[in-house]
């Protein structure tokens, strides 16, 4: 049988590119993203219902910020801030790669949870709505992220697979939806 | 030999895309309200969800079945009768039903309708399955989590329906249907609202580098930094009792009975069950390719490929549970 598994850690090269860029500068490409995802798949608000109000704080362990997101369809926020800045509803913490892992269909979010590769404080409820309405949409964010290029995406499509598949290959991270 | 059905988790609609393609002979799955067991924030279908995840399974040669399997609450009883409604006319190839009232509905309205018999009817003897198929004509009775295989084999010389049994997933082994725990700790139930440990209820709480679960008032269990997270849900808790700390119901792991599908098979057992609807598109997709490739390796007489779920364990570790009852 198959199917065991380990959660690859990001690079600390990346780490290290990634930190001192400005929360501003990440949570304005984070928003758009998030704005761009809600676009792609309206059926993540129905499945939200009154938790797409609640304040979610996403916190990548090995990064030095946390993602603020508020899912509300009719106006969804999302700014980046350094650690412990944040009031939340509902705290989702564990590293980039199990998070991004959970959100591209790599891995089952209570195995991570249970395993204590992910941690979720706060309002539980508010955190499974968000688990299950996420891994409902099988989103691709990498897929969202080229949406962003508009006109331009066609053209940078090819060039920019092979790069994301080889750092997916080199690294184990699951930046892209995983075909299940 | 014909492999025994697998009958499959879907919690969402992906979730059935992903077990069909995994190879699920069968999956089951609910509508998004309080008329079945798996009531959660986020999960289920809509009327819509489920005529389309049906067209999609029944291209792909895979059956959907419905978990209608709460017991209603008295005056509210149209919420249930319009959920048995919709499920038929969404084409689904049978309703999972509990209540005795719900099965006479069914079978007096919706004769055309394939029903099964939900583990939370706990029906664990011939007597009582028997009662259930001639009365409403019941086909398949899911037996409760509390047999041996013996008894199993037992039951099936004694009855003319199919059965089928669980052989992966969360454990229960209260009196399903009739447990009365998370009323206690929360005032709702999976028997009547459809949530066991409602997550409204639930909270993680860090102490230091421990992890402590709570539900409602009672705080069920702490784990160290290296151990696995603990339960939401009593009967799996850690609670000090005349002087002794300990278990007092159950330990937190979760049932892995794919070895013994060969015997499952010999006993008569038409189909095997996979718990976790409230588990991701991951989780069924590897289950559901490990189950398939088992029950295909039993067909063929050749043996069960060894397995490595636990990681998808419920508590991290497994157990054959009450089919090897090493406790009488």
């Amino acid at each position: 049988m198959e199917n065991d598994t380990t959660i690859p850690r990001i690079p600390g090269l990346a780490q290290r590119l990634v930190a001192p860029l400005p929360p501003p500068l990440i949570g304005s490409l984070a928003a758009r993203l998030m704005r761009q995802a809600g676009k792609s798949h309206p059926e993540l608000f129905a499945r939200l219902g009154e938790h797409a109000y609640k304040r979610y704080e996403i916190a990548p362990s090995d990064l030095p910020f946390v993602f603020l997101m508020t899912p509300d369809p009719a106006a969804p926020q999302l700014r980046v801030l350094r650690k412990g800045r944040a009031s939340w509803d509902c705290r989702i913490s564990g590293s980039l790669a199990a998070l991004l892992g959970m959100i591209h269909g790599a891995y089952d979010g209570d195995a991570l949870f249970f395993s204590r590769d992910i941690t979720v404080e706060g309002d539980t409820a508010a955190g499974l709505a968000l688990r299950n309405a996420i891994d409902n949409s099988e989103i691709d964010l990498f897929e969202e992220a080229t949406a962003l290029l508009g006109p331009l995406r066609s053209r940078a499509i090819p060039g920019l697979t092979p790069l994301v598949n080889a750092l997916e290959r080199r690294t184990g991270v699951a930046l892209r939806r995983v075909e299940l | 030999m014909k492999p025994l059905e697998l009958v499959c988790p879907a919690g969402t609609p992906a979730a059935l895309r992903s077990a069909v393609q995994a190879g699920a002979h069968t999956v089951y799955c609910g509508f998004a309200d309080e008329t079945n067991a798996r009531n959660f924030p986020g999960l289920n279908f809509s009327r819509e969800d489920m005529h389309q995840a049906v067209a999609f399974a029944h291209q792909h040669g895979s059956k959907v079945l419905v978990a209608i399997n709460t017991f209603p609450r008295a005056g509210d009883e149209d919420i249930w009768h319009r959920a048995i409604a919709d499920a038929e006319s969404a084409g689904v190839d049978a309703v999972i039903l509990a209540d005795v009232g719900l099965l006479a509905w069914a079978a007096a309205r919706h004769p055309g309708l394939r029903l099964h018999l939900s583990v939370q009817a706990a029906a664990a003897n011939p007597d009582v399955i028997n009662f259930y198929a001639s009365e409403f004509g019941v086909r398949r009775v899911v037996l409760p989590r509390v047999l041996s295989v013996a008894e199993i084999a037992a039951i099936n010389r004694e009855i003319d329906v199919e059965t089928e049994v669980f052989v992966f997933g969360g454990l229960c082994v209260m009196a399903e249907g009739r447990c009365s725990m998370s009323s206690y700790a929360t005032g709702k139930s999976p028997n009547m609202q459809g949530v066991c440990s409602p997550a409204s209820h639930v909270q993680y709480v860090q102490d230091g580098a421990d992890m402590i679960s709570k539900l409602g008032a009672f705080t069920i269990d702490k784990a160290g930094k290296d151990e696995p997270a603990p339960y939401p849900t009593l009967c799996k808790g850690c609670f000090s009792a005349r002087g002794e700390v300990s278990r007092v119901f159950e330990e937190p792991t979760s049932l892995n009975a794919a070895q013994l599908i060969p015997q499952l098979a010999k006993v008569g057992v038409t189909a095997l069950k996979i718990e976790g609807r409230q588990r991701s598109r991951a989780y069924v997709a590897a289950v559901v390719r490990n189950f398939r490739a088992a029950v295909e390796a039993t067909a063929a007489g050749r043996p069960i490929p060894a397995d490595t779920l636990t990681h998808l364990s419920e508590g991290q570790s497994s157990t054959l549970g009450a089919y090897k009852k090493t406790w009488r």
